[in-house]
């Protein structure tokens, strides 16, 4: 049995997802191959071929992967996909874009966002934004994962796989990259940041989101991130946004300001190691999933926490 | 151009779900049921592209009971023309809802389908580009943007690090993000009009859709639970719990 995990990668390097899926992949009990689909993404595949547990490196490249178009990633994925009994995907942006369409086309069910493998066929899943925890058996042949990344370490270095080049399947021509406005930060990235302050509506204003948010940030070496009220009243960007349909992020330290704590918001973070809550309302939600709970104004706490860090 | 937009009947965002004593599921009898909120925008995205005079028609779908009627009842009184019921009382998995709409595609020959990126009872994120595989169109997930121009459609994407734009060729399939729109209030008038709309039911067997579920629920059991820790009173008791406590800092 070999199981082929679908790398997520920038055609330089690979992506942290990548690594728990790896993890994930290792679990099943088999031989781990790697897939690269990129454009001259050959240092994407060396980078892949050190990760720890990795038998093989499938490297396709041509132009229609330079961006990660669904349609010509999923066409690739699914000319080597036979002899694999399963195919994982981190569950990002870019392998929930993708997976679905593998699936379709093998006639198989896919298993979203997997946070525990029970055996080769059975794994565990969030529904209902994390209120629920689904145990769930495939009856297909060849399963299509997706991996929630905070279920899974991530894999390690040390790996020596050989790299293969397989032929690249031509592009679709239905579908165009156009553009991209990426953020750029020196920050860490928020699904990989170990410390993560996250502000919320009571913020009031983008200037003020970043006139608090941010020093708490510096100071910790943190990543920023946002609740979906924050993000609609525009107060922060929408990759910021953590939650049930946003990331899903599980750091060491987790501090929520200015946060309520819908369901929808705790369904993204509430694995985090430790988590600090900062509100004004004594009877805000997140208070009960908080270690520790400042009932404080945060325009006045955030400021004395930055200073007394 | 026909836009068809599937609309899902789901326990309403409000609701927290309980899980069921004998592990079989979640208890949703007697609870509020609403259209899934993604759904909701896309049929807003739908009805503003008829009013701008891009699409022609609005067909709104929906699959599963007899129920889903009023979820079809509700996307027609935001401005759907006409509704399909798909009628059945199998457990319906995304694949099979993906065929169910490739078929009617087939049948009804859209420009576009809006879907919802994902349902929010089983979180799964897949018909959308399921139905783009299945009927070999391209697809803009995620979206955040959406404008047709001619026999093209340019979808602004939210990923991981921020946007993205793609464009597509029609017709294709468009999932839907949070901040595409914001779906209007339905309206007394319209909704008393949306009863008299057209309301089409089949069953999947018309479709020639083999609808039986391909992943068996095991069983479904309640979180870890997370307990509420303490309330310090004040940030140095903070500062020094976790520093000296939790160590983290």
């Amino acid at each position: 049995m070999t199981v082929l995990v679908i790398a997520e990668h920038d055609n330089q390097t690979i992506k942290g997802a990548t690594l728990n899926t790896v993890t994930a992949a290792a679990q099943l009990g088999a031989d781990v191959h790697v897939l690269v689909a990129g454009h001259n993404a050959g240092a994407a595949a060396q980078a892949a071929a050190q990760i720890a547990g990795v038998a093989k490196v499938l490297h396709a490249d041509a132009e229609g992967f330079a961006h990660g178009l669904a349609e010509n990633v999923a066409a690739q994925v699914l000319a080597v996909a036979e002899g694999y009994s399963h195919l994982l995907f981190p569950a990002t942006a870019s392998g929930k874009n993708v997976a679905p369409r593998v699936a379709a086309k093998l006639d198989v069910a896919q298993i979203s966002d997997i946070t525990k493998v029970v055996s080769g066929d059975t794994f565990e899943r969030p529904i209902y934004a994390g209120n629920a925890m689904a145990t769930v058996q495939s009856a297909d042949a060849k399963k299509v994962i997706t991996v929630r990344t905070t279920g899974f370490d991530a894999a390690g270095q040390g790996g020596s796989a050989a790299v293969e080049t397989v032929a690249a399947v031509a592009a679709s021509g239905q579908s165009a990259y156009v553009g991209s406005e990426i953020a750029k930060s020196d920050r860490p990235e928020l699904t990989a940041a170990k410390i993560i302050v996250s502000g919320g509506r009571a913020l009031g204003s983008a200037e003020k989101f970043n006139e608090v948010m941010t020093p708490l940030a510096d100071k910790l070496g943190a990543a920023i991130g946002a609740s979906r009220a924050a993000v609609d009243a525009g107060y922060a960007p929408n990759d910021l946004q953590v939650g049930q349909t946003g990331k899903i992020v599980a750091p060491q330290l987790y501090v929520a300001c200015g946060i309520s704590g819908a369901i929808q918001h705790l369904a993204g973070m509430k694995d985090s190691k430790v988590i600090v809550a900062i509100n004004k309302d004594p009877e805000a939600p997140i208070f009960q999933v908080a270690d520790y709970g400042l009932e404080a104004d945060l325009f006045q706490a955030v400021p004395e926490l930055v200073a007394k860090l | 151009m026909k836009v068809i937009v599937p609309v899902k009947r789901v326990v309403d965002y409000n609701v927290k779900v309980r899980v069921k004593s004998d592990g079989s599921g979640v208890d949703i009898a007697n609870v509020k049921m609403s259209m899934n909120p993604f759904d909701e925008i896309a049929m807003e995205e739908a009805v503003r592209l008829k009013e701008k005079g891009v699409a022609t028609e609005v067909i709104a779908v929906s699959c599963g009971v007899a129920q889903c009627q009023e979820t079809l009842r509700t996307a027609m009184a935001i401005g759907a023309d006409r509704g399909i019921l798909v009628e059945t009382t199998e457990e319906l998995q995304p694949l099979a809802v993906a065929k169910l709409l490739k078929a009617l595609v087939d049948k009804e020959q859209p420009g576009l389908v809006i879907l919802g990126k994902q349902a929010i009872d089983d979180d799964a994120n897949q018909t959308g580009q399921m139905l783009a595989a299945l009927a070999d169109l391209p697809q803009g997930t995620f979206a955040s943007k959406v404008e047709v121009g001619g026999d093209k459609v340019k979808v602004t994407r939210e990923v991981d690090g921020g946007l993205e734009t793609v464009e597509l060729s029609l017709p294709a399939v468009v999932t839907t993000d949070l901040r595409l729109n914001e779906p209007r209030y339905v309206t007394l008038p319209n909704i008393m009009k949306a009863k008299k709309k057209p309301l089409e039911t089949l069953k999947p067997a018309d479709l020639g859709v083999d609808v039986t579920p391909r992943l068996k629920t095991l069983k479904v059991a309640e979180p870890a639970g997370r307990k509420a820790g303490v309330k310090v009173p004040d940030v140095a008791t903070l500062v020094d719990k976790l520093k000296n406590e939790a160590k983290v800092i």
